[in-house]
């Protein structure tokens, strides 16, 4: 692991001022120059381990330098090439004014290489700033390096940071646990240190422990693998949960818009796939035109794509629903059809327009990258594509619960004829709810945009899933949904590592056909005659 | 008392349909046979298989349309059955090819050799025999439908519910023939045919034999929906599809019928996915596609819902239509012909190409009769 060149200036500095009495000197820094200059790969290594430990002053440049070969040795005397090309004497610092004479490039070997790592690794132990310390003590644990110990233990006794000391002392673990001459006490405490740090890169090190170690050593290594690996598969249901609740929170942006259009009109929209497809497609119209006009919106595409994706998708939704299916009432079946029919329409509209190839929609700097949570790996754009699927949902229970045309809505969803027969315009609220589903799946269509391929068959893709989801949680009930989008996600993903994607979508289809047969309406279905009929 | 069973209760129109399937049968082969390839009456052995792949889909067409159009069950899963059927036979044709694979291998089938499979699974046993085929042709989507239908009709799942279980059962079926662990030859499916009953398959007479059988099987298949749609077992599931509840008040065992005619229904299409291998030359998962088995239904509503001859008409020519618009400039309009035509029949004619025809039949002959109020269901 390399450290950055100019923090190493700091921190050799920083090393002498505040830290050098705490080190041992074991030779002298004219000791490391010689053996510079003997032209031999142990020798190198060692100058290496004495100018850490004797804290040079100029330490880390000349280390650095070593390692880009710009460090030249001949004559006794040892001199620094810069990377701007001027000379340095390596004892003093101070610049040569001309170039000197009969001076090579100090030769390296793999060995040699990984002793600089470790002293690079060491120097950084000492750095002010503790998140650089952390580095330096990664740096270390993974090179685990014997020579860098000494320094490592002034750093531990020197720290305060807690994080930092924690990382110092899994490094001295690391390096103690492969050390054959180190205390057997010391090692079996090593073991622990590297048990509660409890990762992968722990496990390899346990693992690689060497075959001389003693039966309680190996009591304590075999303990602390067990641990570990049990904790490590814990951590991987989490991340699988995750995965789970990332794919429940697609499904239910999908599948809601969806479950409110057939709750309230009994219809099922084929085309409902090809209004998350417009949703989808608006985005990449938006960010078009960002980018040709007003590039510096560009974080704001997706907060201009919303309301965007909304209204097409709605005003597409009504023109279909005044257009077409408010002339099959009563006869779900023929909608059925004509939505496909629609769905295809839609399908080759958009391939006409913006062609088969699939369309690239940028992602905002907030979305993109990802960051560790203990042993989960979590993706921005997974995490806001919960929290936005959270938000709609929340929005769609506050329409149906506290607006006026949501209790319609709800009237409708129970007795369509009772409501009509108390002043409800069962035909307006009918428009009014396509549209609200359909612009929802706009919504979902921006959100999907981000992680799945922006093409002509997106919404295909989805629309079985959706059927599911909906059938699944039963109708008229935005919790069912939100439940039954939520544990196929979770079933999915939990499924998958045993058997596979596939088989884990084929084993959920079928749990879905048998379930159905058990209820066939759904997890939460609306009582009453009127439901029946 | 057969006989009586398949013609009784025959129109005119059913009977007009006979005698043009047969008449089919019978002179397009011999055209493509016995005449000269010059002679404006010869019929070339393309465009021959291409009316075979027609006649296979009017048989599915007819199948659905006895679920469907009889008995009010519209099925978005009936191409499984198509290509289960289809699978059945590639299976058998498969096992023909013998050691003349491009590996050379006399059991196993190239792509189990690709994949290094070690010997034939047990589920490929007996497809060697003909006569074994032919059964699991019939058997196997018989056997699907029965369960299926046995859970979905006694738990009374109706109406769209049965629809998207029936596209979830196509689905997971395409997810699973996908696979190539499932030993049917994942993504590729079945193909490089060689013999079937030790003819060449791509020789001209076994595609005019073929083309008969064809015929043969699509007059048999619309002779026996006929029959149950006449007998008084079909009158029982005409009741079903118009008042579901009310039949069962009646005392009818209404799962038992609807598990019947979607049995039978299954097995015709397998037998029509069956003729369809031979003739195209190759199956694969995409035949189980949800998309193909909604297609399947515009078929149905095109030519006429409820009538059989309808059904199978419908089938010809939107596939007719489907070959003369992909195959020219207008290939990238063919979906929105296509979309239109489901918006168009659904909103305009409900009763398909026939009842519409017949509908203005009946109009000029009796202009003064009051137009039939058409009952609602009374669910």
């Amino acid at each position: 692991m390399r450290i950055l060149p100019s923090l190493l200036r700091t921190l050799a500095l920083a090393m002498t001022l505040a830290f050098a009495p705490a080190i041992v000197f074991a030779q002298s820094a004219d000791d490391a120059f010689a053996r510079l200059n003997a032209d031999s790969f142990s020798d190198t290594a060692r100058a290496i381990d004495i100018l850490v430990q004797s804290a040079h002053p100029n330490a880390a440049v000349i280390i650095e330098a070593l390692a880009d070969g710009r460090l030249l040795a001949g004559g006794g005397a040892v001199a620094v090439k810069t990377k701007e090309g001027s000379f340095l004497d390596a004892r003093t610092g101070q610049a040569l004014a001309a170039p000197p004479a009969g001076l090579n490039p100090v030769r390296l070997n793999n060995n040699v290489r990984r002793v600089i790592q470790g002293a690079l690794g060491g120097l950084g132990l000492i750095n002010p700033d503790p998140a650089k310390r952390v580095a330096a003590a990664e740096a270390v644990f993974r090179a685990r390096d014997v020579s860098v110990l000494p320094v490592l233990e002034a750093a531990i006794a020197k720290e305060t940071n807690d994080r930092a000391r924690r990382a110092l002392r899994e490094a001295q673990a690391a390096i103690l646990i492969a050390k054959t001459d180190a205390p057997p006490f010391d090692r079996i405490a090593a073991v622990d240190v590297l048990r509660e740090r409890g990762d992968q890169d722990a496990l390899a090190t346990l693992r690689a422990l060497p075959g001389d170690a003693t039966p309680g050593l190996k009591e304590a290594q075999a303990r602390a693998i067990s641990d570990i690996e049990g904790k490590l598969a814990l951590w991987r249901a989490g991340q699988n949960l995750w995965y789970g609740l990332s794919l429940g929170s697609v499904l239910l942006l999908a599948a809601i818009g969806l479950a409110i259009t057939f709750g309230v009109m009994g219809v099922i929209n084929m085309a409902h796939g090809e209004m998350v497809m417009l949703g989808a497609y608006t985005t990449f119209v938006v960010q078009e035109l960002i980018r040709a006009h007003a590039p510096v919106l560009f974080d704001w595409s997706l907060a201009i794509a919303l309301p965007a994706a909304f209204v097409v998708a709605g005003a597409v939704g009504i023109a279909i629903e005044r257009g077409v299916i408010r002339f099959l009432y009563g006869r779900p079946l023929e909608t059925l059809l004509a939505t496909w029919g629609i769905s295809l329409i839609l399908q080759q509209a958009v391939r006409t327009a913006f062609g088969p190839t699939n369309r690239e929609v940028g992602a905002p700097s907030f979305m993109s990258g990802a960051f560790e949570l203990g042993g989960l790996a979590i993706t921005w754009n997974r995490l806001w594509i919960i929290v936005f699927a959270a938000l709609v949902f929340l929005a769609l229970l506050a329409i149906l619960k506290l607006t006026p045309m949501g209790l319609q809505m709800r009237a409708v969803t129970q007795n369509r004829r009772m409501a009509s027969a108390m002043g409800i315009r069962t035909g307006r609220i009918d428009a009014l709810t396509f549209g609200l589903g359909s612009g929802v799946a706009g919504l979902a269509g921006v959100a999907l945009s981000q992680i799945d391929n922006v093409s002509p068959n997106l919404g295909q893709s989805y629309i079985i899933d959706s059927f599911m989801v909906v059938v699944f949680g039963g109708v008229g009930n935005l919790w069912g949904t939100l439940i039954s989008a939520m544990s196929l996600g979770v079933a999915n993903k939990l499924l998958e590592p045993y058997a596979g994607a596939v088989l884990g979508k084929i084993a959920l289809l079928v749990f879905i056909i048998l379930f159905i047969q058990k209820r066939p309406r759904g997890l939460f279905a609306l009582k009453g005659r009127a439901v029946e009929a | 008392m057969i006989t009586r069973f398949l013609l009784s209760n025959m129109d005119k129109r059913g009977y007009a349909f006979l005698v043009l399937v047969a008449a089919i049968g019978l002179l397009v082969p011999l055209a493509n046979l016995l005449m000269p390839a010059g002679s404006p009456f010869h019929v070339s052995t393309a465009t021959m298989s291409l009316w075979g792949k027609y006649l296979c889909y009017a048989l599915l067409a007819i199948s659905l349309d006895l679920v469907w159009g009889y008995c009010g069950i519209l099925s978005l899963g009936h191409g499984a059955f198509f290509a289960l059927g289809g699978y059945a036979m590639g299976m058998y044709l498969m096992r023909q090819i013998g050691s003349r694979g491009v590996y050379g291998n006399p059991v196993l089938p190239d792509f189990m050799v690709f994949l290094n499979w070690g010997e034939l699974p047990w589920y490929w046993y007996g497809f060697s025999s003909f006569p074994f085929a032919m059964l699991m042709v019939l058997l196997v989507p018989g056997l699907l439908a029965f369960v299926f239908g046995w859970f979905a009709f006694r738990s009374r799942v109706t109406g769209v519910y049965l629809s998207i279980i029936t596209q979830a059962l196509t689905y997971a079926l395409l997810l699973a023939f996908f696979r190539n662990d499932m030993g049917f030859g994942g993504n590729n499916g079945l193909t490089d045919f060689k013999d079937i009953l030790g003819f060449n398959v791509q020789a001209q007479g076994t595609r005019a034999a073929l083309f008969a059988m064809t015929c043969t099987m699509l007059i048999a298949g619309f002779l026996i929906a006929r029959g149950i749609v006449g007998s008084k077992l079909g009158k029982v599931v005409i009741a079903i599809r118009d008042a579901e509840s009310r039949t069962r008040f009646l005392g009818y065992r209404v799962d038992r019928f609807k598990l019947f005619v979607f049995t039978v229904s299954a097995c015709m299409a397998g037998v029509a996915g069956a003729l369809y291998v031979p003739q195209v030359g190759i199956i694969n998962p995409s035949e189980f596609a949800p998309a193909n088995s909604i297609e399947t239904v515009i078929w149905v509503a095109v030519g006429g819902r409820g009538s059989l001859v309808g059904a199978a008409l419908g089938a010809v020519v939107v596939n007719w239509a489907k070959t003369m618009f992909t195959s020219g400039f207008m290939a990238p309009y063919w979906l929105f012909a296509l979309g239109a035509l489901f918006v168009f029949v659904t909103l305009f004619m409900p009763k398909g190409i026939l009842g519409t025809v017949q509908g203005w039949w009946e109009k000029r002959r009796k202009p003064e009769a009051l137009p039939a109020a058409d009952p609602a269901p009374a669910e």
